[in-house]
């Protein structure tokens, strides 16, 4: 006993040949369907080099279209001829011309010989399959379909949209049960000449002449009819993308297709050459396999079906541009800007790296050019500080960095002196973390002394912008976690904030500060804002900052004696 | 000082929702149409100039036959003769040619090299360049006479196309896919290679050597992007000549998206160079996943090894800031010629080796999209 090999070529015939070579050197009868839409010239060849093959014979040809009825005419054709010709076959298994056996064909022989009864058909009731493509699945055997849907699609659409409006629905003959499932399949000659020879296969035919994908539930449907012992998969490995568009296998899945298992795969390119030399010669020593294990395909299959739809998370190439929001994550990693500590600490970029043991940038959007943490002219991989570049496009190029040095949270100073386009990307940003003071801007104003006219209108402006990006940052469509102190708050208890910080971005067993940064001298500081304020000048971001803070002392004997108490 | 912001509780792009607003759609179709009015004149235009432009090409040779299923390659060249033969042989191994070159006066032989080529069919002028839209017009003549019903690649000398699963996968697996999915052209990105040196220190480049092997290093970061409305291509700028020579004027920057491979009807149009075409459905190289909002990611981008800095860039870059047959306002490249001439050092510490696909995808900088 052995195996039938029907096979449908529809194009690489020279490769339809050296298949059915191959399955004919191993014992097993092969009957070819052969596209009519394939040119004469090309036929006879394919004829003209398997003309040595006794047990190779061609069937009516039919001329075929995706998704139609032909497909399962020459099904049925060739099935017959294989089952009228060769007494001898126990199992028939259709293929194409580009399934490719990737196990020697005495294993499958040796597989079926041991499942005498069992039909391997993919068969599934309508309700439990997820892949059907276009909207319709119990609809492909409710409605008509006249129009072709490759050629005439408009008039596909609009041919169902019609008949689901009018409420249309054909009847399913009795003892049909709609199951679908691949178009591959492996039957038992009693399943196979069942369905062929039923007294009522003329009525079920015509019914399925007008059931859409016919290929996909004709015998499907059928073989639960007749079946002993279905095993509702296919022998055939066969992946399909979103598009429902089979995936090809190519020269680079060698080690992938090796490792399956599986009896037959396609769809395999037909310039594949490595593929096709290295399955389809002589069987060598191989280890002895069992079940076929399709899961490491199924894996590398989902994960490019999982890249197609979201992406990687912040980056942004020539085929993908997402329209603003609908992005998968804006930027790849976790950031946190920081507002007003540069003002109010001293080297505060060089204490928070020193606790968070990540990269801390100074003013990344400074007026003058960005300063990157290691004070450099280039940054990651090519990113330049130079500020008319920076700021053509700044939120790409702060995506840039983040995607650049992904793994690592990137820290830096902001405020109101910078350049404040960013704003809105950056908050709108989950990934984004805001740790603000409010007013910090009024200390370098105060440090530099010099004209107080001059002084006051640039306080007014840093007031303004400030108060603009405190209002971004507290809008519904902010999206960064804010964390907002004013400058009065932090100078009266100036490790809160510090250890808030570290406890919600550092590393993770959060230790009490061992260091704390240095504050800078604010004495005096209170009398200025004073004078600011005698100038008519409203300073709601500075809260009310104590008039007696130089009474406090240094910086230095403060933090002595206010100790910060861990809990 | 900064430059304060706007105070707007939305964020840019976010657009307010005004009740009972029905005429905003209208509006907006009525734009769109007016838009793809303009657009169509203006590739009829394109066509009308590929015409007249055409008369100008004086083919040297018998009219190709193109072989049924070839790729072939267009592309104008003008003094390559080091480049040619390490091109052609490149692209004949991932499955592209025959070449169909538009030879633009050179004069070092490179037309002689052509003509000894089987594969390569070769129109010679003397014509300017400059006013042939920079070679376009030429080459939109040459892509409908030869391209039409065809997959086509668009390329200069000094680009070497290098696509996902490259040396493994060649372009006709690639472009059989595409055609299964409906995708009319495929997006790349052009990357700058630059030496281990300053550039033109190395040693001299002779016909025939490699380039890949003088020029090994790239910029794996610094490119930025913006979308186009008017013809829904992505600009993409950036890399190591912007890095050095447009940091006051980011706006010059060389632009890096291209379209090299396009599956030419009849009546398309390259607009700018092979950065963008019209109609505008091929720019479109991102789709959006049919039903939801999600982008599409299922196309594959390439790239394109740009060896344009080789060591005879000085030499050449003195020829060419005294032909002006280059960029829409020469006069104001005069600085990008002179700092080429000098010989600039583009390394700098995030340098990286140009290792393959493969890298250049972990890199994010191309992607094999759903074609796995």
């Amino acid at each position: 006993m052995t195996v039938g090999v029907v096979m449908l070529v529809h194009e690489a015939l020279h490769r339809a040949g050296e298949l059915a070579r191959h399955w004919s050197d191993a014992g097993c009868p092969v009957v070819i369907h052969v596209d009519s839409n394939v040119g004469d010239a090309a036929f006879a060849r394919l004829r003209g080099a398997t003309a040595d093959l006794g047990r190779v014979t061609f069937c009516k040809r039919f001329r075929c279209e995706w998704g139609t009825w032909s497909l399962v005419q020459a099904t049925q054709a060739a099935a017959e001829q294989m089952l009228r010709q060769h007494e001898d076959v126990r199992h028939v298994y259709l293929t194409s011309g580009s399934c490719l056996p990737l196990r020697p064909v005495a294993e499958l022989k040796d597989y079926l010989a041991a499942r005498p009864r069992t039909d391997f058909i993919e068969s599934a009731t309508t309700a439990d399959v997820a892949w059907t493509v276009g909207g319709l699945s119990a609809e492909r055997f409710t409605l008509r379909f006249p129009f072709s849907w490759r050629r005439q699609r408009a008039l596909f659409d609009r041919a169902v949209a019609l008949q689901r409006r009018a409420g249309y629905r054909r009847r399913i003959p009795p003892g049909i049960e709609p199951h679908l499932g691949s178009q591959w399949w492996c039957l038992t000659r009693q399943t196979l000449s069942a369905i062929l020879t039923d007294p009522a296969r003329a009525e079920r035919d015509r019914y399925f002449r007008q059931v859409w994908i016919p290929d996909e539930s004709y015998f499907q449907t059928l073989a639960r009819n007749y079946a002993v012992n279905i095993e509702s998969r296919s022998l055939t490995l066969s992946k399909f993308d979103f598009q429902g568009k089979p995936h090809i296998f190519y020269d680079d899945h060698l080690q992938l297709l090796r490792r399956s298992d599986c009896f037959v795969a396609r769809k395999i390119w037909p310039r594949a050459d490595r593929l096709w030399a290295a399955f389809l010669a002589p069987p060598a020593d191989m280890p002895e396999r069992s079940e076929p294990q399709p899961g490491k395909i199924d894996r590398l299959f989902a994960r490019a079906v999982e890249r197609r739809t979201r992406g990687r998370p912040g980056l942004f190439m020539q085929s993908r541009y997402p329209r603003e929001g609908f992005e998968n994550g804006k930027t790849a990693n976790p950031f946190s800007v920081f507002e007003g500590f540069d003002r109010l600490f001293e080297d505060f970029e060089g204490w928070l790296g020193r606790a968070l043991g990540t990269d801390v940038h100074g003013r990344l959007f400074d007026e003058g050019g960005a300063r990157f943490a290691d004070g450099g002219d280039v940054h990651a991989g090519g990113l330049p500080a130079a500020p008319a570049v920076r700021d053509h496009n700044c939120h790409h190029w702060f995506r840039s960095l983040v995607w650049n040095t992904r793994g690592k949270r990137q820290c830096f100073m902001f405020g109101p002196e910078d350049a404040q386009d960013i704003t809105w990307h950056l908050s709108a940003d989950g990934n984004g973390d805001f740790s603000v003071i409010t007013g910090a801007w009024a200390i370098p104003l105060f440090q530099q002394g010099g004209d107080f006219a001059e002084t006051r209108r640039l306080a007014s402006r840093l007031q303004r912008i400030e108060q603009g990006h405190v209002e971004i940052l507290r809008s519904p469509h902010s999206r960064a976690r804010t964390r907002i102190w004013s400058l009065s708050d932090v100078v009266l208890h100036p490790m809160a904030p510090l250890q808030q910080i570290l406890d919600e971005i550092g590393p993770k067993a959060a230790t009490p500060l061992a260091e704390a940064p240095r504050m800078v001298d604010l004495s005096g500081f209170s009398n200025f804002l004073r004078a600011l304020k005698n100038q008519g000048m409203h300073l709601p971001l500075v809260g009310d900052f104590p008039a007696e803070v130089e009474v406090a002392g240094p910086p230095s004997e403060r933090r002595r004696r206010r100790p910060y108490l861990v809990k | 000082m900064a430059v304060a912001y706007g105070t707007g509780l939305r964020p840019p792009g976010v657009r307010r929702r005004v009740e009972g607003a029905t005429y905003e759609p209208l509006r907006g179709a009525a734009r769109e149409a007016a838009l793809a009015w303009k657009l169509r004149w203006r590739r009829l235009h394109r066509l009308r100039d590929a015409r007249h432009s055409g008369r100008d090409l004086v083919p040297l040779g018998a009219p190709p036959r193109l072989p049924a299923g070839a790729i072939p390659v267009f592309a104008v060249v003008r003094d390559e003769i080091e480049r040619l033969p390490h091109w052609l042989e490149w692209h004949r191994r991932i499955g592209a040619g025959p070449f169909v070159v538009v030879d633009n006066g050179s004069s070092d032989g490179t037309t002689e090299l052509l003509l000894g080529e089987e594969d390569v069919h070769l129109w010679r002028t003397e014509a300017s360049y400059r006013a042939s839209r920079f070679g376009v017009d030429w080459l939109n003549h040459l892509l409908r006479r030869h391209g039409t019903g065809r997959w086509c690649v668009v390329l200069d000398a000094d680009e070497l196309l290098l696509a996902p699963h490259h040396g493994v996968r060649d372009l006709r697996a690639l472009t059989t896919w595409l055609d299964g999915r409906g995708g009319r052209s495929m997006g790349a990105l052009m990357l700058d290679l630059y030496p281990d040196a300053p550039v033109g220190a190395g040693p001299a480049f002779a016909p025939g050597d490699d380039p890949l092997a003088a020029l090994t290093l790239f910029d794996p970061d610094g490119y930025r992007g913006t979308r186009q409305r008017v013809l829904r291509n992505l600009w993409i700028q950036g890399g190591p000549r912007d890095r050095l020579f447009h940091r006051a004027a980011p706006r010059r920057a060389p632009t890096l998206n291209k379209l090299p491979l396009v599956r030419w009807r009849k009546g398309d149009a390259l607009v700018n160079s092979a950065h963008t075409a019209l109609p505008r459905g091929l720019n479109d190289v991102w789709e959006r996943v049919p039903g939801t909002p999600a982008q599409d990611l299922a196309r594959p981008v390439a790239a394109l090894l740009h060896t344009k800095l080789l060591p005879m860039i000085r030499a050449r870059s003195a020829i060419e800031k005294a032909r002006g047959e280059h960029f829409h306002d020469p006069l104001g490249h005069d600085g990008y010629y002179d700092a080429l001439i000098a010989g600039p050092d583009f390394r700098h510490g995030g340098s990286l080796a140009l290792e393959g696909w493969e890298q250049l995808e972990r890199l994010g900088l191309i992607t094999r999209g759903a074609w796995t």
